[in-house]
C-alpha cells in the first residue's frame, strides 16, 4: 500500500516536537542531506562527518561479528546528544539536548 | 620338564554315564623355585617418558616500528551530488531533494526509522543515564595510597650526536612549555658536528620541539623570564650571555661581547626581580658573578669576584657552579662553588669586600645545586658529592640535616613548590629520589629509576605535580608525581618549622660545646707550656722511646692473651677427663 507523503511529514513533526530536540537531518547513502531543520552549513557538516562515522561504526560491528549489524548510534557530548538511526539507504540524525 | 596327566578308559566303558565323586584335594605337581634362574634376569630401570600429540609451536615477539602520526583537521565541503546536479544551483538541488522525497523506499524507511528514533528520544527524556548516583562515596581517603610517580612523556634530542640536558626551565605561564639547554659538558669531548641548538618543547608533543634556539656556542643554562614569558636568557659554553625573544624566532636577539663575558662556561643564570624586569645575573667557574641588563648586553652592569680573602683577586677566586636567588629577598643571594663552599652575599653592600657576607663549608665536591625552601627562606638545600644537606642561615659550621652517603653522585636537587617538606634529587645512576623529611629521613620516600644513564638536571613545575629531569643522552623525561606528594598536608608547615628549629638548636648547642672545649684546650695547653719550662726532658719523648714503649705494651698484651688461652684450655681438658 503506498504510504502517504503526509505520514512522513507527520512522523518528522512528531519527533521535532519532542522535548529537547534541537534539529533533525535526513541524509542519504551518498552523504547528501535530503531534509533538514538546521541551517545549511551545520547540515552540510553533520551530513559529511556523521556519514563517515556511521560507515566506520557499521564496519566495526560487522568485522567483529559478521552476523551482527548496527542498529543505532548515540554520541553523547557535553552539550547535547547526537542520535543516528541508520538504514540501508538513509540515516535519520536527531540532535537532542537531554536536559534533566 | 613335562607334566603329563594320563587318563585311561576301557573301550567297553565308552558311552556309560558319568559318575562324579568328590575326593579331597591332591597335590599333583610341586615345582619349587630355582634361584639360579634368577641370575639370568636383567633388571631394567623404569623410565618415564611423556608424550603429547600436538603441533609444535614457537613464541615470537614483534614490536612494530615507531609510527609517527600527525593530527590534521578536515574541512567538509558539499559533496556526493550526482553528476547532473550542480550543488551551487539552488533550483536543481531543491528539485533533486523533492524527487527523493517522493520515492517509495524513502517514505518507508523514514517511517520505520522515525518510530525507532521516537523510542530513544523518549528514553532520553525519561531518565538521565549519566546521572551521578553515588556522589557521597567519592571522597576516598587519599592518605593510604603508596607514593608513586609515572612517566608522561620523554623528549629526546633530535640530533644524531646526543648531548646532555644541562638545564631545564619551565614556562612561567602555566608550564605548558619546557625549555631545555643541551651541551656536552665533558672536557674536550665536543666534536665539530655537535649541534649548538637548544630546544623549547611543548609538553603535549614529544616528537618535535616547538622552537629551536640557535646560539653560536652550546648553552649550558637557560631561564625563562618570570615577568615576560616570551623572553629567555641563556649562558653558553664559551662564557657569553645570550638573549632570546621567542616571538622573533630562533636566532638570538642579543649576545654579550666576548671580552666582557665570562672566561669559562656560564653554569647558572637567573633573572632578577627589578622594576624593568630586564636584569639577570650569571655565575661561572672563572670565579666571577656578573650582573647584566639584557637591553645592553655588551657590558655587565656589575661584577663580583668570589675571593674568600675579600680582595677581589681573580687568581684566588672560587669557581661558581650554582646560584640561588629568592625574589622575596632581592638583596641577598648565594653562590655554590666548585670547592664545596656556599658563599652568601649581599648585593647592596657598600664596598666589594663587604659583598661576601659569610661562607658555609659542607661538601667535599662542587655544589651542584642550591635552593632555598620556598616556605622557609632561612633554610636552604645543597647538593654536592654524595649527600644532600639542609642548612640554616644562622649556623655557619655545619648543616642542620643531611642524608646518608648515597651510592652514587648527586647531581641536582630542588624543593617542591607546594609541599615544604618534600624535595627531589637526581643521581648519576639515573635515579630520581623524592624525599619527604617529615615522613622518613633515612631514605627517600620514593625512588624511581628514570633511565639507565646519569641524570643531570631537574626542575619541578610550579604546581608541584610535574617534574622534568634531563639525562646524559639528551632525553628529558616528564613525570607526574602522585597527589599524596604534591598536595599540602595539614599541619605540615608547623611540623616542619618545629623540626627545623629543633635541628638548628641542636647545632647551636653543639657549636657552643665545641667552642667551650676548644677554649678549655687552649687554656690547658697554655698552662702546661708554662709548667713545662722546668720539666723539659720528661715532657718530650723522643721517637725511640715512644717505639720502645709501644713494643712493651704490645708484648705484654700478647703475653696476657696467651696465658688466658692456656688457662682456658687446661680448664676444658680437666672437665673432659672423668
Amino acid at each position: 500500500m503506498p504510504t502517504n507523503y503526509a505520514e512522513v511529514e507527520e512522523t518528522l513533526r512528531r519527533i521535532q516536537s519532542q522535548k529537547g530536540v534541537q534539529g533533525i537531518v535526513i541524509v542519504n547513502s551518498e552523504g547528501i542531506p535530503i531534509k533538514t531543520t538546521l541551517d545549511n552549513s551545520s547540515t552540510v557538516q553533520y551530513a559529511g562527518l556523521i556519514h563517515q562515522l556511521v560507515m566506520k561504526a557499521r564496519s566495526t560491528v560487522r568485522d567483529i561479528d559478521p552476523q551482527n549489524d548496527l542498529t543505532f548510534l548515540r554520541i553523547r557530548s557535553k552539550k547535547n546528544e547526537i542520535m543516528i538511526a541508520p538504514d540501508k539507504d538513509y540515516f535519520l540524525i536527531v540532535i537532542q539536548n537531554p536536559s534533566d | 620338564m613335562e607334566i603329563v596327566h594320563v587318563y585311561t578308559k576301557l573301550r567297553s566303558e565308552f558311552g556309560r554315564q558319568y559318575l562324579f565323586s568328590d575326593r579331597p584335594t591332591e597335590l599333583l605337581v610341586d615345582i619349587p623355585p630355582d634361584p639360579s634362574l634368577a641370575m639370568q634376569f636383567i633388571t631394567k630401570t623404569p623410565r618415564d617418558q611423556a608424550t603429547q600429540a600436538c603441533r609444535e609451536m614457537s613464541e615470537h615477539q614483534v614490536n612494530t616500528e615507531r609510527f609517527e602520526s600527525e593530527s590534521r583537521g578536515l574541512n567538509h565541503m558539499e559533496g556526493g551530488w550526482p553528476k547532473d546536479v550542480d550543488p551551487n544551483d539552488m533550483e536543481q538541488t531543491i528539485r533533486f531533494r523533492k524527487k527523493v522525497e517522493k520515492d517509495e523506499s524513502y517514505m518507508n524507511s523514514i517511517l520505520q526509522l522515525g518510530s525507532v528514533m521516537d523510542h530513544y528520544i523518549r528514553q532520553n527524556n525519561a531518565i538521565n543515564i549519566y546521572q551521578d548516583y553515588f556522589t557521597e562515596d567519592q571522597d576516598i581517603d587519599e592518605g593510604q595510597e603508596a607514593p608513586s610517580a609515572k612517566t608522561i612523556n620523554v623528549f629526546r634530542d633530535p640530533n644524531e650526536v646526543k648531548r646532555t640536558v644541562t638545564c631545564l626551565s619551565w614556562h612561567p605561564d602555566g608550564g605548558r612549555k619546557l625549555a631545555a639547554a643541551y651541551c656536552c659538558l665533558e672536557f674536550q669531548k665536543s666534536s665539530k658536528d655537535l649541534s649548538p641548538d637548544s630546544y623549547i618543547w611543548d609538553i603535549e608533543n614529544p616528537n618535535q620541539p616547538e622552537l629551536a634556539l640557535k646560539p653560536a656556542s652550546p648553552l649550558v643554562c637557560l631561564d625563562y623570564n618570570p615577568k615576560d614569558p616570551h623572553t629567555l636568557v641563556g649562558g653558553s659554553y664559551n662564557g657569553q650571555i645570550v638573549y632570546w625573544d621567542t616571538r622573533r624566532g630562533s636566532q638570538p636577539v642579543e649576545l654579550s661581547s666576548v671580552e666582557h663575558s665570562h672566561r669559562d662556561p656560564v653554569y647558572k643564570i637567573i633573572w632578577l626581580q627589578s622594576k624593568t624586569g630586564t636584569d639577570a645575573f650569571s655565575a661561572s667557574t672563572d670565579g666571577q658573578v656578573l650582573w647584566w641588563d639584557v637591553r645592553k648586553l655588551n657590558e655587565p652592569t656589575e661584577r663580583l669576584v668570589l675571593d674568600p680573602g675579600r680582595e677581589g683577586n681573580l687568581d684566588r677566586a672560587l669557581g661558581a657552579i650554582s646560584l640561588e636567588f629568592e625574589a622575596t629577598m632581592p638583596t641577598k643571594f648565594m653562590v655554590g662553588t666548585e670547592q664545596g663552599l656556599v658563599v652568601s652575599c649581599n648585593r647592596k653592600a657598600k664596598t666589594p669586600a663587604e659583598k661576601i657576607v659569610c661562607t658555609y663549608d659542607g661538601h667535599h665536591g662542587p655544589i651542584y645545586a642550591l635552593h632555598r625552601n620556598p616556605f622557609f627562606p632561612k633554610n636552604f638545600l645543597t647538593v654536592g658529592d654524595w649527600t644532600a644537606r639542609i642548612w640554616s642561615e644562622d649556623i655557619r659550621d655545619s648543616s642542620i640535616m643531611w642524608t646518608r652517603y648515597q651510592m652514587s653522585y648527586l647531581t641536582d636537587a630542588c624543593w617542591s613548590p607546594v609541599r615544604p617538606s618534600v624535595f627531589f634529587t637526581t643521581k648519576m645512576d639515573g635515579v630520581l629520589d623524592v624525599w619527604d623529611v617529615l615522613f622518613k629521613q633515612n631514605n627517600p620516600t620514593l625512588s624511581l629509576k628514570v633511565c639507565d644513564e646519569a641524570l643531570y638536571s631537574l626542575r619541578v613545575q610550579d604546581n608541584g605535580r610535574f617534574v622534568a629531569c634531563g639525562s646524559q643522552i639528551g632525553a628529558a623525561t616528564l613525570l607526574e608525581i602522585c597527589s599524596g606528594l604534591s598536595t599540602l598536608q595539614k599541619n605540615e608547615k608547623s611540623l616542619l618549622a618545629a623540626m627545623f628549629e629543633r635541628e638548628t638548636k641542636r647545632e647551636k648547642i653543639l657549636e657552643a660545646r665545641q667552642r667551650e672545649m676548644r677554649l678549655k684546650e687552649r687554656s690547658r695547653s697554655e698552662q702546661s707550656r708554662e709548667d713545662d719550662t722546668g720539666r723539659d726532658a720528661d715532657g718530650d719523648e723522643s721517637p725511640e722511646q715512644l717505639i720502645a714503649r709501644a713494643e712493651e705494651d704490645f708484648y705484654s698484651v700478647v703475653e696476657a692473651e696467651r696465658k688466658r688461652r692456656e688457662e682456658r684450655h687446661r680448664v676444658s681438658t680437666n672437665h673432659s677427663k672423668p
